[in-house]
């Protein structure tokens, strides 16, 4: 194990009645690119802010390295902050900006002025120190509050959901881009995020918050393939849950089970069934809607057994009237038994709507 | 300009008609005081008999107009001087801190501005004469004019506050930058020019007040607008007064206008679309 970089232990923090966050133990390695994940108000934010030093915890402790840094004010830690909205000086060129945390920390002219320049090289903005920040594109906005950021060579830099107010394609590139930063400078990045595709993109390890506690927390493939919730297994990716009576029928056992869209397939009713049956999940249904997605067609199956399922399927033929006609019809979907995921605890019905 | 072209023709020519019409009432009389300050008839007459500059000189070696100028820009200097400090640090202090009965503070603050010149005005000289038991002296009037100039420092900084939010400052820490360097390098220029903006302003109400002037001023203090108001029905001083208002003119229209610049472009460089 990797020297540890941030440690949670027992932290809450409670805004009124509200706990934010709810006696939370976590530990970040060094190096790692860590992603917070969760719904708006499940906590995540709020963790950040704690790191940072803006919010004071209501309990527990947290420790940068082996310094504990609880009672520290945000200016005394060694971590920096991509905020959400960039907060770029609007007053300061955007080497001033850069520079800024050298100027502070009294770092001579010279050597602040060559460490800003080489930063904006980083995030591919050379050449840009004497634009305004207002001259500047988001996207570009968001390089210089991250160059800021990464200047000052801090043992952890805090993310705030800094690619929330790019469009979709710059976000991806976005996405790319700083996980290659991440890698080039090699500091603990700690992202927080709604945006599950993102996390799953980014990160070596995800935490998915939900009401101020950690629900999982795992590699991108642990936690798409062995969701530890419904809560997980609804927020990352789609997918289909079968409890109760119905997994009973469907299944043939008592349990909250998960199956992911795409690995159910579909077909006429007349088809047989495979003879090695045994390692297959069959479930007869009609198709109640066919949604075209470009990439790929989903469609949502209302099963005998009483649950809809969702299906989805690449769009490899060259037209999909085939898939669209499939509307009221009747279907059977088949399922590997092994693709069957299934959770540990009973289902909160509450947290499905979550 | 995305505005006026949601506005039909005519109702864009209407507009336009009567922003003019107002803007000539209000104008033409200003213009014809400074007119009148180069009449060579001293009452007046229409059309003007000749051109002189000959008030200009009488004003210029004016004692008492020069006296009574001096004593106006001490008087707004300082009570300007006041509502910075004041103003400032009553939004700073608002806006840090939610305590039951802040927004009754912001009001009462703010209410000083609304309030008759003349109430104001005989509460002060009570205050002052009779419940105090200080003379009345320039320091009374600065304090009395600073009460309502507090307000233009406070409502503009207020407002820059509400615009600027607090991630900046927050950035500023987070990089390593301790509450005074904060200040200093962040929350002070972009506060900049709100500050010169409600000084302007202040400076403004300060130097052409009258109603609370005459109420706290000692006999012998006169600032500009009591010594205009003083020689205006003295004959052989009517034209003098006619240059001194000519020249309020000018000058009050500079800072006005330096203020209006000033908070239309900080306002496009920091709010950062």
């Amino acid at each position: 194990m990797t020297a540890t970089a941030i440690s949670l232990r027992g932290v809450s923090k409670h805004f009124g009645p509200v706990r934010a966050v709810d006696e939370l133990d976590l530990e970040i390695a060094d190096g790692e690119f860590f992603s917070m994940l969760g719904p708006s108000g499940s906590g995540k934010t709020t963790v950040l802010r704690l790191i940072a030093g803006f919010e004071d915890p209501t309990a527990g402790t947290i420790l940068l390295g082996e310094d504990d840094v609880t009672r520290r004010p945000a200016f005394a830690r060694d971590v920096n902050t991509v905020f959400q909205d960039y907060a770029i000086f609007p007053h300061m060129t955007v080497l001033q900006n850069v520079e800024y945390g050298l100027r502070v920390k009294k770092v001579a002219k010279a050597e602040r002025r060559q460490r800003a320049t080489e930063a904006l090289e980083t995030v591919r903005l050379g050449g840009y120190g004497e634009r305004r920040p207002h001259q500047l594109s988001g996207g570009q906005r968001q390089r210089v509050a991250l160059a800021r950021a990464l200047v000052n060579r801090p043992k952890v830099l805090l993310l705030d959901e800094p690619l929330g107010a790019l469009d979709l394609k710059l976000r991806r590139e976005m996405q790319i881009e700083l996980k290659e930063i991440q890698r080039e400078v090699g500091i603990t990045f700690v992202f927080v995020t709604h945006d599950q595709e993102e996390a799953l993109t980014m990160s070596d390890r995800i935490a998915v918050f939900n009401e101020g506690r950690i629900e999982q927390l795992a590699t991108p493939v642990e936690l798409y393939d062995q969701p530890a919730s419904a809560f997980v297994a609804g927020f990352v990716g789609t997918s289909n849950l079968l409890h109760g009576e119905a997994a009973r029928q469907v299944v043939g056992e008592d349990g909250t089970f998960v199956i992911r869209p795409e690995k159910v397939g579909l077909g006429p009713e007349s088809q047989d069934v495979p003879a090695d049956a045994a390692g297959l999940c069959v479930a007869p249904g009609v198709v109640r809607e066919v949604v075209y997605l470009g990439a790929s067609t989903s469609t949502v199956v209302e099963l005998d057994a009483g649950p809809t399922m969702t299906v989805s399927h690449p769009n490899t033929d060259t037209t999909i009237d085939a898939a669209l006609e499939r509307r009221e019809q009747r279907v059977v979907l088949t399922w590997r038994r092994d693709h069957l995921v299934r959770l540990a605890e009973p289902v909160a019905t509450e947290k499905e709507t979550a | 300009m995305a505005q006026t072209k949601t506005l039909s023709r005519g109702l864009r020519g209407t507009l336009g008609a009567f922003t003019a019409v107002v803007l000539v009432f209000i104008y033409v009389p200003l213009l014809l005081v400074l007119l009148n300050s180069f009449n060579t008839d001293n009452t007046f007459g229409w059309p003007p008999p000749g051109l002189t500059l000959h008030w200009w000189k009488v004003a210029w070696e004016s004692q008492g107009a020069r006296d009574a100028l001096w004593t106006s820009v001490k008087v707004a200097c300082a009570a300007t001087v006041v509502a910075l400090l004041l103003g400032t640090l009553a939004a700073m202090a608002l806006r840090r801190t939610r305590f039951f009965g802040r927004n009754v503070v912001s009001l009462l603050i703010i209410l000083p501005i609304a309030l008759p010149g003349i109430v104001t005005g005989l509460a002060f000289q009570n205050e002052f004469s009779t419940i105090l038991g200080i003379g009345l002296s320039l320091w009374t009037v600065i304090i009395a004019h600073a009460t309502f100039c507090i307000v233009t420092v406070f409502n503009n900084v207020q407002a820059r506050f509400q615009r600027l939010g607090t991630s900046f400052e927050q950035a500023s820490m987070d990089l390593g930058a301790g509450r005074w360097t904060t200040y200093r390098l962040v929350t002070f220029p972009m506060l900049r020019s709100a500050l010169l903006a409600g000084a302007l302003l202040s400076f403004g109400l300060s130097f052409d007040e009258i109603v609370v002037t005459t109420f706290t001023a000692s006999p012998h203090d006169q600032t500009l607008p009591l010594w205009i108001l003083n020689n205006l029905f003295r004959p052989n001083q009517a034209p003098v007064v006619n240059v001194v208002a000519a020249v309020l003119v000018v000058l009050s229209a500079v800072p006005i206008y330096l203020a209006q610049r000033l908070s239309g472009s900080q306002a496009e460089a920091i709010n950062i679309p």
